[in-house]
């Protein structure tokens, strides 16, 4: 299909290549747990009870992706068995489920756990293992360190990194920028929040207020208020969905009117902007690397279209407006791709090897621009964004593609 | 009588040191990871006997002992991530600090009573997460992102895994204070405390110092929990603020009221309920959607409330007392 | 002293969501002597089927007295399938049994109308009341409705014979038993008044906090301590007892910052401010065991 993968070098992925091309070459087939000549199985996790359940539907997604890849023949002729378990957003809870996915089940690779704190708890046993921990579902800057973690690998741009991005722009664009900074109080928005301050570098000092919440607040007007009462000019908005609406919206209410900026995790058109009120969300500016499905400029582009057809197929009476539902379709496709590139060699070695050899591949629904680059050096998949701002019932994508190379 | 299930008890010890043993034998039965959640159940086991001898045992009632499993948890994480204590020493550590901590906080309890104590406790396990992220304690407990630990090793080169050894740590530190609640609840203070339980004024008027049980009660079984969180770092090798959420707290409720209220077999069992239900929802649920091929998604958190009420409504004093009362009708019957 | 007059202001709109759901919790409590954990999950599920009429043409009012009506069926029946065959078990154990209706309604929920947050209207006109830039209509909305609705309430009880014969029930049930009373089907009543005012609370809240299944999660916690805090038997305690923590819990963020603002030294902040208020509120309780609003009960023994 793609043709892109042709100018490989390297023993590993030209023998992948030559099996992928000529399922002949019977001798080379390798298995490591978890594979064979019928199946092969990928382990995950994800919150499907509890605070976090709305990401629950990023499993669902995945699990649907995979029913369609078997039903149009499987990897290389194997049936996935895709074994998706509830942790509840729950540390402690994942350990005992990773092991009983990789020592009870033995699958190949746990793919696409998510949650920062859950995938931390996994982190050292999964390399102990040298079982491949692949594109897990958080942001956090840990999980491209393939010198002391070689068998773990994230997907999404790192939040340290688009950190920086906004720190930069605000310095660049923002006469006499006051900033004032709402934080989730976990590891999420503290990477994020790290990530700014090393942006801003000797300017730290123009952050004139700095509040958190929790989780189980109920609102974030209190905040809100607060950073108003500051007398800051610029707002960088760290929060999940539900928290960054009413903070967008309470803003607005309480005739606070300074230049925003959104962390990606929230940039959704129908879970964010609308609930907070378009009027009150113009001008917003976030980076972005997916394409928002509620974002009518993609309507007519292919790889778009593609998935719409797929989610009509595959997940029918589901919102499209679900941003989870894309994120999960690009990590699939990823995962698909490496899977396909391993070839007849189903070790964890090789997974791991192909994971870490990508170079501009198109993975579907990314920003045009944006590919996926790794090497056994890179474990950042997606180092790229773009910035945007709401304008009507869009983003209007603005500047070049960005990337934070070598942070 | 008593004799009888003491040997049952015995027997059961045995076993359940015998079993791991059989790992060369039976490689799959008794597999690192199936030994690993016994480990967790045991530990489950331990902080749902704590939450008993406070609720069930004293009649005190809480709402938060997922703070003392934070406090024991947390105090074994700093201690071994800063100070390089070595595990086993973390146990007695957890203990001396979550009893302080428990007899501290169950002072100003005396003086509130049923659903303002669970106000009090609820506040605590509230509290906890939060403290634990206070920006001055972050040196030290790591703030949100947590402390990563390592695995107890195996000492004295024995020839076991590091699974097998965390659960005869786990078995060992489970049998000693199992042992030690039913030997207190066999003494004059364990009627003393039974008594307030359920004759306060009488047991007041009797010359049963009723503030210092009940304070004591409070640190004993803040202990226990402490202990339990504890040896759940180690097992789980990672702590985090997070984790330890107010419905860890209610968790602990149910395996107390699963297992029995009251009774010592009722918090094994409670412990083994609070590991299991999870999975076996998501076994059922599984099952439905794969094998009985209904057209809706039953999720997993919808089978575990169905259990909860189901097992409520078969056995509305807990497993041990429905077992034991089912035992009773069929010796009546015979 | 802006800043102050806003945080009054938004203490007091949060503390009228705490004291909506907190007098739910109260209604249950009088009524059966039970906490329920599953009330704010109720009241979600009320306020997703208002938001299912709406979506199906009906006017907010006409879906909002539709709605209640409906959680009033919903609070009695389960009053009658679920909980009457246990009204022998031990408190503890309903409570597990609460927990269990508290997941089941969650996940049902999500699996319906999924996890995605949604808009909610506000029946309230936009900018008509309301004082501009302190407080907003919505918000003023609240508190007023949550006041009507305590004010009904504490007419029923107190002038209609029904919520007479509902006291006498669960005051002294072999009386009111011997009186003619249907103690039984009282205990359903409560539920249902119960479940209808959670749907009242659940419908005002979700403009502010959007709706989605976990939307009461937060909530129940701060309105089970509102409920506490005015001693559990009370309604207009638990109101007073709802603003009491919502203006409190903003004091202390705001005197912290005031202090960081004066001395440069953090001490408590945002992510300290509801731990704290409830050491105050704890600490109050201690001096005055009974509850803020409650009576000293004198027991024989």
């Amino acid at each position: 299909m793609r043709t892109n993968r042709r100018g490989f070098v390297g023993g590993a992925s030209a023998l992948a290549m030559m099996s992928v091309a000529a399922p002949a070459v019977r001798a080379q087939k390798k298995y490591s747990d978890g594979a064979s000549d019928t199946e092969i199985k990928v382990g995950h996790t994800g919150p499907y009870s509890g605070p976090a359940s709305s990401y629950g539907q990023i499993g669902k997604t995945l699990e649907a992706y995979w029913k369609g890849v078997n039903d149009a023949g499987g990897v290389n002729g194997r049936k996935i068995k895709f074994l998706t378990l509830d942790d509840g957003y729950n540390p402690a809870k994942i350990v005992e489920l990773t092991r009983q996915l990789v020592e009870q089940e033995k699958v190949l690779c746990l793919f696409n756990t998510l949650g920062t704190a859950n995938n931390t708890a996994i982190h050292k046993y999964m390399n102990q293992k040298k079982v491949p921990q692949l594109y897990v579902a958080t942001g956090a800057s840990k999980w491209g360190k393939p010198k002391e973690f070689p068998w773990t690998m994230g997907f999404q741009p790192d939040y340290h990194t688009e950190g920086v991005i906004y720190a930069k722009h605000i310095l660049a664009n923002v006469k006499d920028p006051k900033i004032g900074v709402l934080m989730q109080n976990d590891d999420y928005g503290k990477d994020y929040w790290d990530g700014f301050k090393e942006g801003l570098g000797k300017d730290s000092g123009k952050v004139v207020k700095h509040v958190t919440f929790e989780v189980t607040d109920p609102t974030v007007d209190s905040q809100v208020i607060q950073l108003k009462d500051s007398g800051a000019n610029v707002f960088f908005n760290i929060a999940t969905p539900k928290a960054a609406a009413q903070a967008i919206r309470k803003a607005a209410d309480i005739g606070w009117k300074p230049v925003q900026y959104l962390n990606n995790v929230s940039a959704s058109v129908g879970s964010v902007m609308k609930p907070a009120g378009l009027d009150n969300s113009q001008g917003i500016i976030t980076a972005q690397y997916l394409k928002d499905p509620t974002d009518k400029q993609w309507e007519n582009t292919d790889d778009f279209k593609a998935w719409v057809a797929w989610m009509d197929k595959w997940m029918p009476g589901s919102n499209k407006a679900d941003a989870n539902h894309v994120f999960g379709f690009a990590v699939a496709s990823l995962m698909h791709e490496t899977l396909k590139k391993c070839g007849d060699e189903l070790t964890r070695e090789n997974v791991m090897r192909q994971a870490a050899n990508f170079q501009k591949y198109k993975l579907p629904l990314l920003l045009p621009g944006i590919t996926i680059n790794t090497s056994p050096s890179d474990y950042y998949p997606i180092q790229s964004v773009q910035l945007a701002r709401f304008k009507g019932e869009t983003w209007d994508l603005f500047g070049d593609v960005m990337s934070a190379e070598g942070s | 009588m008593a004799s009888a299930s003491k040997k049952w008890v015995l027997g059961i010890v045995v076993l359940a040191f015998v079993v791991p043993l059989l790992q060369p034998v039976l490689p799959d039965v008794v597999s690192d990871y199936r030994l690993f959640l016994v480990s967790t159940m045991i530990i489950a086991s331990i902080a749902v006997l704590g939450l008993n001898l406070l609720t069930g045992f004293n009649g005190q009632f809480s709402l938060g002992h997922g703070a003392f499993y934070a406090v024991g948890a947390y105090t074994a994480a700093v201690l071994m991530d800063q100070l390089n204590v070595p595990y086993w020493a973390t146990i007695p550590a957890a203990a001396i600090v979550c009893f302080i901590v428990g007899y501290l906080f169950g002072l100003p309890a005396l003086k509130l009573e049923g659903h303002y104590l669970a106000l009090a406790t609820f506040a605590l396990a509230l509290a906890v997460p939060q403290i634990l992220k206070y920006k001055w304690l972050e040196g030290l407990t790591g703030g949100v992102q947590g402390i990563v630990l390592m695995k107890p090793e195996v000492p004295f080169g024995l020839p076991l895994t590091e699974d097998q050894w965390l659960y005869y740590f786990c078995l060992i530190v489970m049998v000693v204070l199992f042992w030690a609640a039913a030997n207190m609840l066999n003494s004059r203070s364990g009627r003393a405390m039974m008594a307030i339980r359920d004759q306060y004024m009488a047991a007041d008027t009797m010359g049963i110092d009723t503030a210092l049980y009940k304070t004591v009660t409070f640190g004993i079984s803040a202990a226990y929990t402490g202990i339990a969180g504890a040896l759940s770092a180690s097992a789980i090798a990672f702590v985090a603020p997070d984790s330890f959420n107010i419905f860890l707290s209610i968790k602990f409720l149910i395996g107390l009221v699963v297992g029995g209220i009251g009774s010592l077999t009722g918090s094994v069992i409670g412990g083994i309920f609070y590991v299991l239900v999870d999975n076996s929802a998501q076994a059922l649920s599984q099952f439905v959607k794969n094998d009985l091929g209904l057209p809706f998604d039953l999720s997993a958190y919808t089978v575990f409330g169905v259990l909860l009420i189901a097992i409520i409504y078969l056995m509305p004093m807990g497993i041990a007392g429905g077992v034991a009362m089912a035992w009773r009708k069929m010796r009546s019957a015979r | 002293m802006e800043q102050f007059l806003q945080q009054i202001a938004s203490g007091l709109a949060n503390g009228a969501i705490y004291a909506c759901v907190a007098l739910a919790l109260v209604m249950i409590y009088v009524s059966t002597d039970h906490i329920n954990f599953a009330q704010g999950e109720m009241a979600m599920f009320s306020t997703y089927i208002s938001w299912q009429l709406m979506t199906w043409g009906l006017s907010f009012w006409a879906a909002f007295v539709l709605a209640v009506a409906i959680s009033f069926l919903m609070g009695v029946l389960i009053e009658r399938l679920i909980l009457r065959p246990l009204h022998n078990a031990p408190v503890l154990s309903i409570i597990v049994v609460f927990i269990g209706l508290l997941a089941i309604f969650n996940s049902v929920a999500g699996a319906i109308w999924s996890y995605l947050i949604k808009e909610y209207p506000s029946p309230f006109p936009k900018s008509s009341f309301g004082i501009a830039g302190v407080i907003g209509p919505h918000q003023l909305g609240v508190v007023m409705v949550t006041l009507i609705v305590l004010g009904l309430l504490f007419i029923f009880f107190r002038y209609t014979p029904l919520g007479l014969a509902m006291r006498a029930a669960a005051q002294n049930p072999q009386m009111a038993r011997l009186v003619g009373v249907r103690v039984d089907w009282m205990l359903a009543l409560g539920w249902g008044l119960a479940a209808s005012v959670g749907a009242v609370a659940g419908i005002m809240v979700a403009h502010i906090v959007y709706l989605d299944p976990n939307m009461m999660a937060g909530i129940l916690l701060y309105a089970f301590a509102s409920a506490l805090v005015g001693g559990i038997s009370n309604p207009a305690g638990a109101v007073a007892g709802g603003f009491i923590v919502g203006i409190l819990e903003n004091m202390v963020a705001y005197a912290g910052n005031q202090i960081e603002k004066a001395t440069g030294v953090y001490i408590i902040g945002n992510g300290e401010k509801l731990t704290v208020a409830l050491i105050i509120v704890i600490f109050v309780l201690t001096v005055k065991p009974a509850g803020l609003f409650g009576r000293v009960v004198v027991k024989r023994v």
